[in-house]
Order: C-alpha cells, then sequence, then structure tokens
C-alpha cells in the first residue's frame, strides 16, 4: 500500500490549515484555557476519550482489588464493605464514566469528519453535554470523601451498578452514598442526551453534498442508531432515578416493598434502560470494526445494506429484550417465553453483521496491522459473548446460571473483548488523524497480545466457576467448593493485562513525542476523514468536499474506476 | 494523492436538501421527553387500585376544576398559534398580544394545579407519603407542572426578546414556530396525563383495571 506524507502535498503548504498547532507556543495554561472554554468537536472528542481512558485505568483498579481478594478462598484482603463499593464503583464506572464518554468522544470526533461537515450541529449544546459528563463523573467519586455512609464515614455506592430495590431504600442504605450513585449518573445522563441530540441533527442536516444517507460510513448509520436508543432509553433511567431520589428524600413509596411499592418496578425501569443501553455500547464498536476491517481487506464492505437494516434491526429488537434480565423473578411462561424469543431473535441482525464482516474479509488482502489485529480479536471474542448470551436466553439455563461468575464472564466478553477491543482497535487506527504521529506497530502488537492473553485467562475461567455455582457480588468463599483453581486463573489474567496497558499508555506517550509522521492517509483508507490534513483544521475541510459515492476516498485515487460506476 | 478540496467541483451529483437542524434538534428533544413521562405514565398505571389504604382517586380528584385547567392549557396551544402566524405575517404587536394571553393562560394552569394540590393536601390529607396513589399522582402531575413552567420561561423569553426588538419577524419567525413546538408537547403530554388519572385511574378502592 501507499502511504501519503503530508509534506509532498502542495494544497497544504500554507501552515494555517495545519490546524495552527506547530505555528505558535503557547503557555500551559494558554493551551488549557484554549480547550476548556473549547466547542471544536474535535476537541471535545478527545477530551472525552482521554476522561475516558483516565476512569478506565481507575475502574481496572477497582477490578484488580477485587480479582485480588478473590484469587484464593477466605483471602481476607479486603473487607465485605469495601468489595461492596468495589463492585458497584467498577460497574458503574466502566458502563457510564469509560464506555459512554469513549464511544460518543469518538462519534463527536468522528461524524463531522466523516459526513463532510465543519462541526456538529449544535457546538455549545457538545460542550456542555461533555462538561455535565465531567461533573457527573467526580461528583460520583467525590462520595469517596464527601458522603455519609453506614456508620457516619465516607462512603463510596455500594448497592451494584443496577442498584436494585429495596436495596437503595433508606431502611437498608442509611446515608448518602446512594444518592451520590443517583446524582452522578443523573448529571452525566444529562449530558449523553444532550449529545445523542447533537448526533441525530448533525448526522440528518450536516451532511456534505452528495453524502445521501446510503453513502453514509458505517459508523454514522450506528451512531445515528446509538443516539436514538440513548434518546428512548436514557430518559427512561432518568425518571427511574428521580422516582427513587422520591423514595429517599422526600418519603415516596415507588420500589420499597414495604409500603405498597414495588421492587420488580424498579428492575423494569432499570433494564428498559439497561439493556438498549448494552447496544449503546457494542453499537460503536461494530461502527468501527465496519470501518477498520475493509480498510485492512483492502475490500469494499460486504452488503452495505443489509449491514445498515441489521443495524436499525438491531435498534428497535434492543428496546423489547430487557426482561430477559429478569427471568428469575418469576414473570411466568409468557413474558419470559416472549422475552426469551426477542433476545433469540436480536442474535439474527447480530449474526448478519458477522457474516458481513466474514465475507468483507473473505478473498481479501489481510493486513494485520494493530487496528486489524484489534479488529479480528473483537469479532473472535465478541462471537464467544454471544454464544453464552443466547445460552442465558434460555429459560432454564438462565435459571441456573442467573447471577453466577458465568453471566460475570459473558458480559465481559461482549463488553471488554467486544467493546473495549473496538476502542483499542479505533485508538490504533484514529490516533494518527488526531495527532499527525503514528503510534508504534510493535509496541501496538504487544498490547494486543497481552490483552488478548490476559483477557482469556481472567474471564474464560469464570465461566466454568460460574457453571459450578460461584455467585457474582460474593466477597469470598470456602475452599471446598471447587473455585479456587479457577479464580487462582483470572487473577493470574489481572497483571497480564495491566502490562498491556502500561505498554498501551507508553506507546501513547513515546509516539506523541517522536512516533513515524502519519500524513494524511497513512492507511491508504476511503472516507473523508483522510481526505484532510492530520490533525485537521479547526474548520475540518478548507472546501466542503462533494461525494458521489460511499467510498469517496476510493473515487478519488482510481478515477478510472470509480464507485459511482457502481452505485 | 490529490485532496477532496481540489476535486469538490469534478463530480458534482444531486445536491440533496437536509432538514433543518433547529427542527430535528426540537424534534428529537420531544422525543427523548416523551420516553422520560412514558415512564412515569406506566409507573402510574401499574399502581392503579394498589392503594389498600389512605387517600383513593375517586374520592380525591374532581373533574371540575381541572377541566377549566386543561381548557386553559388547551386554548394557549391554539393562541400560540395564532401569536406565531401574526409573527410570520410581520405583525409584531399582534404577536406580543398572542405572547401574553398564552403565558396568562399557561400561568393559569399553573396556579389552578397549586390550588387542586392544597386542596388535596390540606383538605383529602393526600401528600407525596400517603399511599401509592399519592406517590404516583404528585410524581406524575408534578413533572409535568415542571415541564410547563420550562415551556412558561420560554415563552416569556421570547416575549421579552420581542419587546426589546432583538425578534425580526423575517429572520427569526421559523426559529419561534420551534421553539413553540415544545408548547404543543406539554399540551398533548397533558393529554395523555388527563386521561390516565383524571378518567381512566378513577377505580373503585381495591379495584384494579
Amino acid at each position: 500500500m501507499t502511504t501519503t506524507p503530508a509534506h509532498s502535498d502542495p494544497a497544504r503548504s500554507d501552515p494555517e490549515s495545519s490546524g495552527g498547532a506547530s505555528t505558535e507556543r503557547l503557555t500551559f495554561w494558554e493551551e488549557a484555557t484554549r480547550w476548556t472554554l473549547s466547542v471544536d468537536h474535535k476537541k471535545l472528542g478527545l477530551m472525552y476519550i482521554a476522561a475516558g481512558l483516565v476512569f478506565f485505568l481507575i475502574g481496572g483498579v477497582e477490578a484488580a482489588f477485587m480479582r485480588l481478594q478473590l484469587m484464593k478462598a477466605d483471602a481476607g484482603i479486603i473487607d465485605p464493605e469495601t468489595f461492596n463499593q468495589l463492585f458497584t464503583m467498577h460497574g458503574t464506572t466502566m458502563v457510564f464514566l469509560v464506555g459512554m464518554p469513549i464511544l460518543l468522544g469518538f462519534g463527536n470526533y468522528l461524524i463531522p469528519l466523516m459526513v463532510g461537515a465543519r462541526d456538529m450541529a449544535f457546538p455549545r449544546l457538545n460542550a456542555f453535554g461533555f462538561w455535565l459528563f465531567i461533573f457527573g463523573g467526580i461528583l460520583l467519586y467525590f462520595s469517596y470523601i464527601g458522603s455519609q455512609g453506614l456508620y457516619g464515614a465516607p462512603s463510596a455506592p455500594d448497592v451494584g451498578w443496577f442498584a436494585y430495590a429495596p436495596l437503595t431504600s433508606r431502611t437498608f442504605s442509611r446515608g448518602n452514598s446512594t444518592d451520590y450513585w443517583i446524582l452522578g449518573i443523573l448529571v452525566s445522563g444529562f449530558g449523553s442526551m444532550t449529545t445523542a441530540i447533537n448526533f441525530i441533527a448533525t448526522i440528518l442536516c450536516m451532511r456534505c453534498p452528495g453524502m445521501k444517507l446510503m453513502r453514509m460510513p458505517m459508523i454514522a448509520w450506528m451512531m445515528l442508531v446509538v443516539a436514538g436508543l440513548v434518546l428512548v432509553a436514557i430518559p427512561v433511567l432518568t425518571a427511574a432515578q428521580a422516582m427513587l431520589l422520591l423514595d429517599r428524600s422526600l418519603g415516596a413509596h415507588f420500589f420499597d416493598p414495604e409500603t405498597q411499592g414495588s421492587a420488580v418496578l424498579w428492575q423494569h425501569l432499570f433494564w428498559f434502560f439497561g439493556h438498549p443501553e448494552v447496544y449503546i455500547l457494542i453499537l460503536p464498536a461494530f461502527g468501527f470494526v465496519s470501518e477498520i476491517l475493509p480498510v485492512f481487506s483492502r475490500k469494499a464492505i460486504f452488503g452495505y445494506s443489509l449491514m445498515v437494516a441489521a443495524t436499525v434491526g438491531i435498534g428497535f429488537i434492543a428496546l423489547g429484550v430487557w426482561a430477559h434480565h429478569m427471568f428469575v423473578i418469576g414473570m411466568g411462561p409468557v413474558l419470559d417465553s416472549f422475552f426469551a424469543a426477542a433476545t433469540f431473535l436480536i442474535s439474527v441482525p447480530t449474526g448478519i453483521k458477522i457474516f458481513n464482516w466474514i465475507g468483507t474479509m473473505w478473498g481479501g488482502r489481510l493486513r494485520f496491522a494493530t487496528p486489524m489485529l484489534f479488529v479480528t480479536g473483537f469479532i473472535a471474542m465478541f462471537v464467544i459473548g454471544g454464544l453464552t448470551g443466547i445460552m442465558l436466553a434460555t429459560v432454564p439455563m438462565d435459571w441456573q446460571l442467573s447471577d453466577s461468575y458465568f453471566v460475570v464472564g459473558h458480559f465481559h466478553y461482549v463488553l471488554f473483548g467486544g467493546t473495549v477491543f473496538g476502542i483499542f482497535g479505533a485508538i490504533f487506527y484514529w490516533f494518527p488523524k488526531a495527532t499527525g504521529r503514528m503510534l508504534d506497530d510493535k509496541l501496538g502488537k504487544w498490547t494486543f497480545w497481552l490483552l488478548f492473553i490476559g483477557f482469556t485467562l481472567t474471564f474464560m475461567p469464570m465461566h466454568v466457576s460460574g457453571v459450578l455455582g460461584m455467585p457474582r457480588r460474593v466477597y469470598t468463599y470456602e475452599a471446598d467448593r471447587g473455585f479456587e483453581l479457577w479464580n487462582m486463573i483470572s487473577t493470574i489474567g489481572v497483571p497480564v493485562q495491566m502490562a498491556g496497558i502500561l505498554v498501551f499508555l507508553w506507546n501513547v506517550v513515546r509516539s506523541l513525542r517522536k512516533g513515524e509522521i502519519a500524513g494524511n492517509d497513512p492507511w491508504d483508507a476511503w472516507t473523508l476523514e483522510w481526505a484532510t490534513t492530520s490533525p485537521p483544521p479547526e474548520w475540518n475541510f478548507d472546501r466542503v468536499p462533494t461525494v458521489t459515492s460511499a467510498r469517496p476516498l476510493w473515487d478519488l485515487k482510481n478515477p478510472e474506476d470509480p464507485d459511482a460506476h457502481y452505485e | 494523492m490529490r485532496t477532496m478540496s481540489n476535486e469538490a467541483s469534478v463530480v458534482m451529483s444531486a445536491t440533496t436538501t437536509m432538514p433543518s437542524r433547529a427542527k430535528v434538534g426540537m424534534a428529537s428533544l420531544i422525543f427523548m421527553e416523551s420516553a422520560f413521562f412514558a415512564a412515569f405514565l406506566v409507573t402510574y398505571l401499574y399502581y392503579i387500585g394498589k392503594s389498600p389504604d389512605g387517600p383513593q382517586p375517586l374520592d380525591c380528584l374532581e373533574l371540575g376544576p381541572v377541566l377549566f385547567n386543561s381548557a386553559c392549557l388547551i386554548a394557549s396551544s391554539v393562541t400560540v398559534v395564532f401569536a406565531v402566524k401574526s409573527l410570520a405575517r410581520g405583525a409584531v404587536g399582534a404577536f406580543r398580544l398572542w405572547m401574553v394571553v398564552t403565558i396568562l393562560l399557561g400561568l393559569e394552569f399553573l396556579v389552578g394545579t397549586g390550588i387542586e394540590w392544597r386542596g388535596l393536601i390540606e383538605g383529602k390529607g393526600l401528600t407525596l407519603q400517603s399511599n401509592a396513589f399519592g406517590t404516583t399522582y404528585y410524581a406524575l402531575v408534578g413533572f409535568h407542572a415542571f415541564h410547563v413552567a420550562i415551556g412558561l420561561l420560554m415563552l416569556f423569553g421570547m416575549l421579552l426578546l420581542s419587546l426589546c426588538g432583538c425578534i425580526n419577524p423575517k429572520r427569526d419567525h421559523m426559529r419561534v414556530d420551534i421553539a413553540t413546538w415544545y408548547w404543543h408537547f406539554v399540551d398533548v403530554v397533558w393529554i395523555f396525563v388527563f386521561t390516565l388519572v383524571y378518567i381512566i385511574g378513577k377505580v373503585p378502592q381495591g379495584g384494579s383495571l
């Protein structure tokens, strides 16, 4: 493949169009002020991703402590109260402060570039959403010093990330650590909703000439569906949290069974948010795969329109599967069957995607650079997680496995093996665009293999300990239950993963300073973001581009055989 | 490789007209708010007839005052259309007049709700803490009233902008129109709330749907 160094491009010799990065020296405070006050979608996107990565490290350390405690039976390293806080904060952090912001950050960074716009539809609303997210995250973590827990001492929330009633009632959750959980997530939820509105308005209204809906990059489609899901799901969580707040603060009776409230109602409302949320976290990663895979297979994506249809289908079905989280509460055969069937149904469009990705790779000239490695790993991990998901959707199996470590293994396969691998692939793929420098490929491959091996060591044995009957969220277990070996292997995987993350951080720090200069289009890709400089100027494109097919840069590079001829 | 901008003129395809981002943004906001209210409506529906003791809907809720309040709110949706139409014609005076009428009607709804609540609290002893009915009633009607208040602030803001001469009929009448969508939305939500609370929800004590 051919790479195009930026300096060989005569149209870009003007220093102004290189984003102004190299022309002026700013002091640290000037730079910080510029970023803080910025409404530029690229700066906000990068800040989302950076903040998400910081929370990722925090959530990872919390998980490492849990694994340390569970390494052997009766380890006695962490007391039960702290353990409850650890799994609550780990789950809440990873879903709301890592997954959402990083994926929304990528959406922010990429959508305008990919659809050929100069910014989002509502730039100031965009900044507002970002700062709400930051504020919500800080509020949640402020509970460690600012809240009053069970015995009056500061305590992080300890009710689990889905905060089941009646555990959250005043009776069982004294003090105000649960209120920190409610308010922190409520505030960052407002941020997500404003961002979703922005995504929809940008994708529908800001496309460049010729960018028809069916010519948009897959990632734009995925983000459009994600934004729709956010608009349906997050308000329901907000409503449920408002009810919980009324219960706790003003003595209302929404969820307290002692006073005619219904604990099951909380589960319904929470999972009506919670299951679409799973697709909010995975669909953008599907988008990353659908962008990266074709470029490294040197083929257009297989079955574009079917891919779009499958995405929209997932979006709709995702709204009708939530109660498969609740098979063990005794809903009765009719509801059980409905939600099991709906869950099986959603595996159809998901399977279509898997086959389309394989079809894209089929017969392609595959090049396993780091992004491609992560994306291929994604497909393998996600298929495993998807298959255990189908097992869990089978009601009798779920009765056996619900709330066991099997479930923990399952959702880490889709959320870590899926979403996080997708995110790493995306970071390696778009880092050159955002910074102008490549991430080191050799270190990247180290990161991939360390993460892949560590991940498998940690999460594969959880399926076994789960089938053997180990419940999730226990701070310890007895020695004679047959759990010890599997837990030991799980814990051994943790330092391997940490090594992978450290290599990645070193890679970022090093490449920012002396990484290979990327040029505009280091991967020989086909979407619009590679048509502008790396990093792009604040206005993205000197002249708003006009596109004639789904792969505008292919058309440019191959004027003798443009895609437009086949549309 | 040549850059996109150099190529822009080579192949022009038919320029598609994009929808207005203000419209799409407001529609998304309304969609999102609908999901929020749907959660409260479903919760209200779920708890109908599930309050074994304490004040009951049949004893507490009277149709008379709330019908008058509802009529005011629905009328305000009509007057705000007159306001927008006036602005589109360039009749700024008529616009201001209809906005004042709309705001007064909206205020009447809020004050009427306040009076109704005072009667419920002092007369019938129904509070948020009484029972499931009290909890869901005040939450649903209260959150709706809260959104009416937000809508009123928007209307009031537009009136102030108009009074200080910041609204140019030609340039801004579409913006004003889109902003009033929110007011219509609040109105439509009330029709759902009213039907559920004051008609469907008035089942006899201990009964269910």
